[in-house]
């Protein structure tokens, strides 16, 4: 009772707050649609709006950008907001960086018709597929680049990046593990942490499937992944720490299971201090990619569209590279001969034996994750 | 102006009979309107959706089962472990709570004892939420300052048995933290109003220490102890960004669970089991208003 207190003054915020953008949304929109036209809204291509250079007119008129839960360490968005900023001078408005994919959609539900609305989404696959009817379509110039089962046919969402699931370990205090189930080895004790709790976070979902490929388990079958994490918690291995980058440099998560960008953004930030490395298992390569899409009820309906046309342009592909994850376009800049090589080189090394869950299997490992994680490791 | 008889009790309300009520009773509302306003949006209105999505399906078709769906496993027990936690700091913080503010009554009134207990008090029962969970881990965690001297020094390993703080034993210890600091804020009114006398009547009819307990000063106390450890149950019961801040792994108390079914990516559409999560917990802090509210009738004509 005492704590409701605090969620008090929270809500007078809120009152507040929403008193401001009450006032302050109208003269903003008026603004931007009048000078706009209101195209931008509506454009599926930039063709629709004449070219590129009208779109990137039309996205300086309106001047700004709100983008949400883009964490700067995360696959190189601290560059890639940068780097748009200052290549068209719009101002990118970065909203709640750790927040998740579905804190995303509930802020555009939450803040819409207001200026503070989202304009872009970076979402995992599950709410991207499960909001579609929220994304305005919009197709970017390389849209063709783009494999067909990483995109909607309307163009409501595509993939834009990806990694795999790897071991991040500070080699320092723990040896080089080489296979999930090293993890379960006396040398490991109350070391491994894993990103998030997997019924919520997507990170620490592949996380499990991850550990049932490397423990027998397939894309189908993601039990013996949460077999695992109950033998690593009985051995005592298992950290129930959140992982964060302070968590990793005070040492209180030597080992952290999260995608390879991630992990690799902390070997580059810790440099100096911390010896961090990044391993993908060989015997447990799961892949998986993020997915761009644009608010239908975007406040800077030009700007959004000039932001996916950046992040999938050669020049926001290479971005993504250079933090660690791998472009969606990857394939086609290589074959085009635009791919950073030397950021190439630097991914953590993988195999040709990868997996991509489907949808379906997605939805049958929720399930059984559902009913079984909370008591595998409560 | 011939006044017809006043039948109001109050004295004051004879000022102008004639137009006076109403303009009152006008004043009167527009004086509340703001705190109704308050209660309408933060409190009835959250209670009217929570009570519509739990008897909800996605469809917004009503239905029965989502409720039924918290008689099962996982939600089941996190309602017993909520029950659980809240019950036992609550007996916790209640007993050395009480302890902690007869000894601070028994002492001078104007001592620094007492200044200091109630101003450390004050702070404490507030100290909850991140950073009290960051006090712990920052102290007892895993690389903690504790922790490490321990280990460093005597060679004790504080989690041989486990990740403990990350669990219910930590939310139970960390909880009574805050617990103990608001019984003494709550409580110590009470024994501060046991009157010396009585106890030196007890004595001089002859009646000895447990005596004066046992028939005097216990009665007297027991209602506002009870009242206090209602109030700590729901304290804890209702208590979430400690936990959230300590716990990110398995989701042990109900609301944890809720914060799953909202920001979680990975289970979509729970959004209504969240809510009838809500539903349970506002049974269950109402039960106990209900228990505050029979205590008080019960014990109100010994007072």
């Amino acid at each position: 009772m005492i704590h409701n207190r605090a969620l008090r003054v929270v809500g007078a915020g809120a009152v507040a707050l929403a008193l401001v953008t009450a006032c302050g949304a109208p003269p903003a929109k008026d603004g931007g649609n009048a000078a706009s036209g209101g195209n931008a809204a509506s454009a599926k291509s930039a063709a629709d709006l004449g070219g590129m250079d009208k779109l990137v007119e039309e996205a300086k008129k309106e001047g700004a950008l709100n983008v949400i839960a883009l964490p700067p360490d995360w696959a190189n968005y601290g560059e890639m907001i940068k780097a748009f900023g200052d290549k068209y001078g719009i101002e990118v408005k970065s909203d709640q960086p750790d927040a998740s994919s579905q804190d995303e959609i509930n802020a555009a539900e939450r803040l819409k018709g207001s200026d503070r609305a989202p304009d872009v989404f970076d979402l995992g696959l599950n709410v991207a597929i499960a909001n579609a009817d929220k994304f305005a379509p919009y197709k970017v110039a390389t849209w063709d680049d783009i494999p067909a089962e990483l995109k909607d046919a309307d163009g409501r969402h595509f993939a834009d990046y990806g990694g795999f699931m790897s071991i991040g370990y500070d080699a320092s205090k723990v040896p080089a593990p080489t296979s999930v189930k090293d993890l379960l080895k006396p040398e490991y004790k109350g070391k491994v942490a894993l990103n998030g709790d997997p019924t919520q976070a997507g990170a620490a979902f592949s996380g499990v499937l991850m550990a049932s490929l490397g423990n027998g388990g397939s894309a189908d079958d993601i039990a013996p992944g949460v077999e695992f994490f109950k033998q690593l918690k009985a051995a005592g291995n298992f950290l129930p720490v959140d992982p964060t980058p302070a968590t990793i440099e005070s040492g209180q998560t030597p080992v952290v299971i999260d995608w390879d960008y991630t992990n690799a953004a902390q070997t580059a930030k810790l440099a100096g201090k911390l010896d961090w490395k990044t391993v993908v298992p060989q015997d447990a390569q799961v892949g998986a990619y993020y997915n761009q899409a644009v608010n239908v009820d975007a406040p800077h309906p030009a700007a959004a569209r000039l932001w996916q046309e950046f992040v999938m342009s050669d020049e926001g592909q290479n971005i993504y590279l250079k933090g660690m994850s791998r472009p969606v376009r990857m394939d086609a800049m290589t074959a085009a001969g635009t791919v950073d090589t030397a950021a190439a080189a630097a991914l953590p090394a993988t195999g040709d034996k990868s997996v991509y869950q489907t949808q379906a299997q997605a939805d049958k490992a929720k399930q059984a994750l559902a009913a079984t994680w909370a008591q595998a490791v409560g | 102006m011939v006044a017809p008889v006043d039948t109001s009790a109050g004295g004051g309300g004879s000022a102008a009979p004639g137009r006076g009520p109403s303009r009152r009773s006008w004043t009167a509302w527009l004086v509340v309107a703001p705190f109704l306003a308050y209660v309408g949006t933060f409190l009835l209105y959250p209670t009217a959706l929570v009570l519509a999505g739990a008897f909800q399906d996605d469809d917004g078709a009503f239905t029965l089962a989502t409720l039924a769906t918290l008689t099962e496993g996982v939600y089941l027990q996190a309602f017993l472990r909520s029950v659980q936690l809240s019950a036992l700091t609550a007996l916790l913080g209640a007993v050395l709570g009480a302890l902690l503010s007869w000894a601070v009554a028994s002492g001078k009134p104007e001592g620094v004892t007492r200044k200091v207990v109630l101003a450390a008090s004050g702070v404490l029962a507030q100290f909850g939420g991140v950073p009290l969970a960051f006090a712990f881990l920052a102290t007892v965690g895993f690389q903690g300052l504790v922790t490490r001297f321990l280990a460093d020094t005597f060679g004790v390993d504080l989690f041989a048995t486990g990740a403990w703080l990350f669990e219910l034993p930590g939310l139970t210890l960390v909880y009574t933290f805050f617990q103990i600091p608001l019984m003494v804020i709550v409580f110590l009114p009470a024994v501060d109003g046991l009157r010396p006398q009585w106890r030196e009547a007890t004595e001089s009819l002859g009646g000895s220490g447990w005596t004066y307990w046992r028939h005097v000063g216990g009665p007297i106390l027991l209602p506002a102890f009870l009242g206090s450890a209602l109030l700590l149950f729901a304290n804890a019961f209702s208590a979430y960004a400690t936990a959230a801040a300590l716990v990110s792994q398995g989701s042990p108390i109900v609301p944890l669970q809720i914060r799953g079914f909202l920001t979680g990516e990975v289970l979509l559409g729970q959004e209504n089991l969240g809510k009838a999560l809500g539903l349970g917990m506002i049974v269950v802090v109402g039960v106990t208003m209900g228990l505050y509210a029979l205590l008080q009738r019960r014990f109100a004509r010994w007072q």
